[in-house]
Parts: structure tokens; C-alpha cells; sequence
């Protein structure tokens, strides 16, 4: 693969003791070590992640499920040999059909599920950048007890998800969870969380929240502090006040770790399985399931349907690549390179 | 607002009030959930299911002793220690080397690379399960520890050679040439001067791959079938029937499982600020 650059004319000589080495030989060194560097890493990723990519998405047009998966339903005779005859039930390819069914509301409920992501995602990332942003601001400064606020604030970040998902579970839990007796404090009455689709959902989103915002602050709050100082004492010099600092400095300073961390975070919040499906569980009746989990559970519960799986899979891809494409545009109509 | 003399380091007692009253509720709020189940998993069964609340109720130690000694719970923390700190060490060499790569060398397939680690973000878990079950199966891996450091690995390493690629391009290339001048080859350059250097974002790498493989629950439950075989977070999940929860063993085992992951993050947080910045300046 690099062999196109190289130059076959040098006779070969040990590495680095040539004086001075033809640009095309040092060319043909630096994509040598580079390849080298990141080949296991392309391996690794071309196997688990490409590989099932293309195999899920020839899936997606077969019916495959763990029930006909076998090419041949072989018998043990009496006498211990097999005999294997074809299962006449065997996967096929079926076309489009499983996304039409997908589609048209027949298995699962894609469209519920997509407005449930997009809600979610959008409530997600939004609350995530304003409190992270908040808080890093107020971090920027220099006061008392910074290192110890930061350290608190980061803290969520080190909880393992599922852990957080069971805190905030058993803080909602119905008959003796913390915001229940928060809630009958104050005189209103006690709410049956996951009883209904909103609050149900609620409960997951501040979960994400509380789960997320640590990764925004410290991202923003890193942009912030390489945003040089001079500019925050001209502009004060020049009279601007906090928040016209904050909009014409502070801002623009962060605007690529911003373009970075909000990319990433609703795709990471779009797919953020173990939230959704420890703390809400679907409930009620599978109301409040976001894509992913939603084609989770109707690809796994039962029969295992690979195909069906690999058809949510292949969906879900498409809308953040469609999502990506158009964000990317955006920012190249502001001039941003990225 | 707007005091026009520069008042940066003097604020007025109001604003400062404000300021650290905030803060303060921030902290309350990112603290609390946990300090609830760490104070939860010191009472009784009867105590944590009543809906009387009190912070502290016949105080015990028993949740622990259970989870500890009457479970497999020290065998699971043992494989989570292990798959978790295997998928820390070869994490952070491999995303050192790809960042370092993409960092310095313009080779061909540099911006596709680039691309791909952003793409393979967007695979949701829980539908790649089941092709990779299937491709460790055929490795005869089900069921061992490399099918989990391997999947962790596909989730951590795209994201954290991305952010030491934004680290590496934080430093100078003059450090490289004069390494270079001295007879240094490029993987010597790399491992002896630039990673170095490059220490609050290997500590943030160093937190992101132990967090990965410490909390993950799906490809847990894909590839492990064995009792002595399962980490901790899908161990856990035994203590969660469907019906009936027994409440007081997993506040108190998620106490437990919280611990190593806030050693980890003692370590990692005076970096983590520093280590993120130049990663997510430079997508």
C-alpha cells in the first residue's frame, strides 16, 4: 500500500545511518512506521466493526433468526451416525421486506421510538453543552475551593453507567425513593414515576444528565483555558462587561472543542443504551424506549431475530450518518474546517 | 452586572455568594445520588424499603460481609480488574501509536482513518452484538476474557486516539526533529520523547479505557456464561430479579464497584482537564 511512493533506486542501507536520505526514501520510512503504527488498530476495527457492518447490512435484507439459521436439521439415528437432510425452512433472501415491516409499524414502533430518541437526544445533549458551559464558566474563575468543586463535579464521570442508572432508579423508586419523599415534603403528592410515559422518561433523561454534563465541562472547560488571557484583560480595559466578554470571547474561543463535543454527545446520547434500558425498562409498555433499545428488545426478546436486529442497525447508521453529513455541512458554510 | 474596572480577582460578597452558592448546589447535586446509596447500603433491608427516610438507620456492616463473603463478588471483581486493566494497557499503547501516527505522518488513508473513528461512535452496541458473538465464537473466544478486552477495545480506541491525536498535535514537531537529529527512529521519537510528554492525555486514555471495560454490562452479557467467568457489572445484575430486587446488596455492591473506578479517577483527575483540551480543539 505504500509501495507506490517508494523509491526502488537506493540500494538498501540499515535505517537512519545514511547521512542525508532522499526525500522519497524518508517518505517511503514515515508511511512505513505509519502504517505500522495504526495497522492494528485498522485490523481490529476492520473485523469487529466493518466486518459485522457489511454482514449486517447483507442481513438486513435476509430473514435470518436463530430459529432457521441451520442450512441442514440432522438426526441422530439409532445406529449413531447423522442423517442430515435440508431444512426446508431454511433463511432466505427476502429483500426489502424487513424494512417495510420495520417501516410500516408492522414489528416494533420505529416511529414512536425515533420522535422518543430525537426528544430524548435533542433534551439530552442540549441540557449536557448549557450546564456543562455554566459550570465550566464559573469554574474559569479564579476563587476559593476551585480544585475541590472540580474534582466534585467531575465525580458523576467516574460512576460506571450502570451503577448510575441503579442510584437514580432507587432514587425514583415509587415507594420509598428519595424524590418521592423530596416531592411529599413539600406537600405534593407522591408520583408513580414510571407509570406514565413522560415522567418515566424524565427520570432517564436527568439520569443522562447528571451522567453527561461532567464530560461537556471539562472538554469546555479545557477550550476555555486555552483561550489567551490578553484578550479577556483588553477587553476589559476597553469596558466590556462579564457577558460581552462571555459572548465575543469566550464563545467564539470555543467554538471547535463546542463543534467536537456536541457531535460526539448526540451521538453518543442517540445510541446511549444502559440508561434507558435499566432505569425505565420501557416502561409503561414500552413507551419510553428509544431506538436503540427498542430494536433490542424486539430483535432479542423471544426468538432471536438477526435480521430484524441487523435492519434497526442498519437504520439507526443512517440517520446519524445523514445527521453527520449535514452537520458537517453547516459547518462548512461557516468556515470551519473540521 | 458590568462593573467597569477590571474586578476579575474582587467580586462583589453578593456575586460571590451566588457563585459559590451555585457551585455548591452543582456539587450537592453531583455528589448526592451517590452519597445516597453509599448511606443506603449501611442500613438494613426493612430500612432501605421503608418509606420513612433517615440518613442513617441501625448502622451495619452486613450488606458488605454478604456481598462479600456469600456471593462470587470477589472472583467478579477479579476478572473486572483484569479484563479492565489489560483493556487499559493495550488501549493506551495502541491509541498512542494510531494518535501519534495520524498526528505526525501524512500518509495515505490518514483522513479516512479519521473518519472511520468517528463512524465506528455511531454503531449502536446492542446491534453489533450479535455479528460479534458470532466472529468471537468462530475465534473460540466465547467465554474468556480477550472477547471482552477485544470488544472494549473497539469501543475505546477510536475515541481515544482521536483525543491524544489532538494532544500530539499540541506539540511542537521541532521536539520530533531535534529527536530525529540525534539518531532517534520515528517509534523511538515517539515513545521516549513525545508520549512523555503528552502525560495528562495518556491519564485521560487511562481513565476512558478502564471506565469502558469497568461499566460495561451488554457484550458482559453476550460472552460470558460462566459464574466464575463474569465481570462485575454483569454479575450484578444478579442481585436484580425481575420482582424482587434485593435492594440492600446492590447499594452496597455498587459502592464497591464504585471505588476502583474513583481510585482510577483520583489519579486521572488532576489531567483531566488538560488532557481533554487539545483533543477536542483539534477534531
Amino acid at each position: 500500500m505504500t509501495t507506490v511512493t517508494a523509491d526502488p533506486a537506493p540500494a538498501p542501507a540499515p535505517p537512519g545511518r545514511s547521512a542525508r536520505p532522499s526525500w522519497l526514501r524518508r517518505s517511503w520510512e514515515k508511511h512505513w512506521y505509519a502504517w505500522a503504527m495504526v495497522l492494528p488498530v485498522v485490523i481490529v476495527l476492520a473485523v469487529l466493526i466493518f466486518y459485522p457492518l457489511f454482514r449486517g447490512i447483507w442481513l438486513s435484507f435476509t430473514n435470518l433468526t436463530e430459529a432457521n439459521q441451520v442450512a441442514e436439521i440432522c438426526t441422530r439415528s439409532i445406529t449413531g451416525g447423522e442423517v442430515c437432510k435440508d431444512n426446508p425452512n431454511k433463511w432466505e433472501f427476502v429483500g426489502l421486506d424487513n424494512y417495510l415491516r420495520v417501516l410500516t409499524g408492522e414489528v416494533g414502533e420505529f416511529w414512536q421510538w425515533t420522535g422518543t430518541t430525537l426528544i430524548w437526544t435533542f433534551v439530552c445533549v442540549a441540557c449536557h453543552f448549557g450546564l456543562g458551559l455554566g459550570l465550566a464558566t464559573m469554574l474559569n474563575r479564579p476563587m476559593r475551593a476551585r480544585g475541590l468543586y472540580r474534582v466534585l463535579l467531575v465525580l458523576p464521570w467516574a460512576v460506571p453507567a450502570f451503577v448510575s442508572a441503579f442510584a437514580w432508579k432507587f432514587i425514583f423508586n415509587e415507594r420509598f425513593g428519595l424524590a418521592n419523599a423530596a416531592l411529599s415534603a413539600v406537600g405534593i403528592d407522591p408520583v408513580s414515576w414510571f407509570a406514565d410515559r413522560w415522567t418515566s422518561l424524565f427520570t432517564a433523561i436527568v439520569t443522562n444528565i447528571w451522567l453527561g454534563v461532567p464530560f461537556m465541562m471539562v472538554a469546555l472547560l479545557g477550550g476555555m483555558q486555552t483561550i489567551p488571557s490578553e484578550l479577556y484583560e483588553a477587553a476589559e480595559i476597553d469596558g466590556a462587561s462579564a457577558w460581552q466578554r462571555f459572548r465575543s470571547i469566550t464563545l467564539p474561543g470555543l467554538r471547535p472543542v463546542s463543534m467536537t463535543v456536541i457531535l460526539l454527545g448526540t451521538i453518543w446520547t442517540f445510541n446511549m443504551f444502559p440508561i434507558i434500558f435499566l432505569v425505565t425498562e420501557g416502561q409503561p409498555a414500552g413507551q419510553s424506549e428509544i431506538l436503540v433499545t427498542g430494536a433490542y428488545r424486539a430483535a432479542f426478546e423471544g426468538i432471536r431475530n438477526y435480521s430484524l436486529s441487523a435492519t434497526y442497525g442498519v437504520l439507526i447508521l443512517s440517520i446519524l450518518l445523514v445527521f453527520s453529513v449535514f452537520y458537517r455541512q453547516a459547518l462548512r458554510k461557516q468556515g470551519e474546517v473540521w | 452586572m458590568g462593573p467597569k474596572r477590571p474586578g476579575r480577582n474582587r467580586r462583589s460578597p453578593v456575586k460571590s455568594l451566588l457563585l459559590h452558592g451555585t457551585l455548591i448546589l452543582a456539587s450537592l447535586i453531583a455528589i448526592g445520588p451517590i452519597a445516597w446509596v453509599l448511606l443506603s447500603s449501611l442500613k438494613p433491608g426493612y430500612a432501605i424499603q421503608s418509606s420513612e427516610l433517615t440518613l442513617f438507620r441501625d448502622t451495619t456492616l452486613a450488606n458488605y460481609s454478604y456481598v462479600l463473603t456469600s456471593t462470587n463478588f470477589p472472583r467478579w471483581f477479579l476478572n473486572s480488574v483484569i479484563v479492565a486493566a489489560f483493556t487499559m494497557a493495550i488501549g493506551i499503547f495502541f491509541s498512542a501509536t494510531t494518535g501519534y501516527a495520524v498526528s505526525r505522518f501524512n500518509f495515505p488513508g490518514r483522513r479516512p482513518l479519521m473518519m472511520v473513528f468517528l463512524v465506528t461512535q455511531m454503531f449502536p452496541v446492542a446491534i453489533l452484538i450479535v455479528p460479534i458473538y458470532t466472529i468471537m465464537a468462530r475465534l473460540g473466544l466465547i467465554n474468556t476474557m480477550p472477547a471482552l478486552i477485544i470488544a472494549y477495545l473497539t469501543i475505546a480506541v477510536p475515541f481515544c486516539a482521536w483525543m491524544l491525536k489532538g494532544y500530539f498535535d499540541s506539540i511542537p514537531t521541532s521536539l520530533d526533529e531535534a529527536a530525529a537529529l540525534d539518531g532517534c527512529g520515528p517509534f523511538a521519537t515517539f515513545w521516549k520523547v513525545v508520549l512523555p510528554l503528552a502525560r495528562p492525555a495518556v491519564a485521560v486514555t487511562a481513565f476512558y479505557t478502564f471506565l469502558t471495560a469497568w461499566g460495561e454490562v451488554a457484550y458482559a452479557s453476550a460472552f460470558i456464561q460462566t459464574d466464575n467467568r463474569f465481570t462485575l457489572a454483569y454479575g450484578l445484575q444478579q442481585f436484580v430479579p425481575q420482582f424482587n430486587p434485593q435492594w440492600e446488596y446492590l447499594t452496597a455492591a455498587a459502592v464497591l464497584v464504585t471505588l476502583p473506578a474513583g481510585v482510577v479517577f483520583f489519579f486521572a483527575q488532576r489531567h483531566l482537564v488538560s488532557g481533554l483540551t487539545a483533543g477536542g480543539t483539534k477534531g
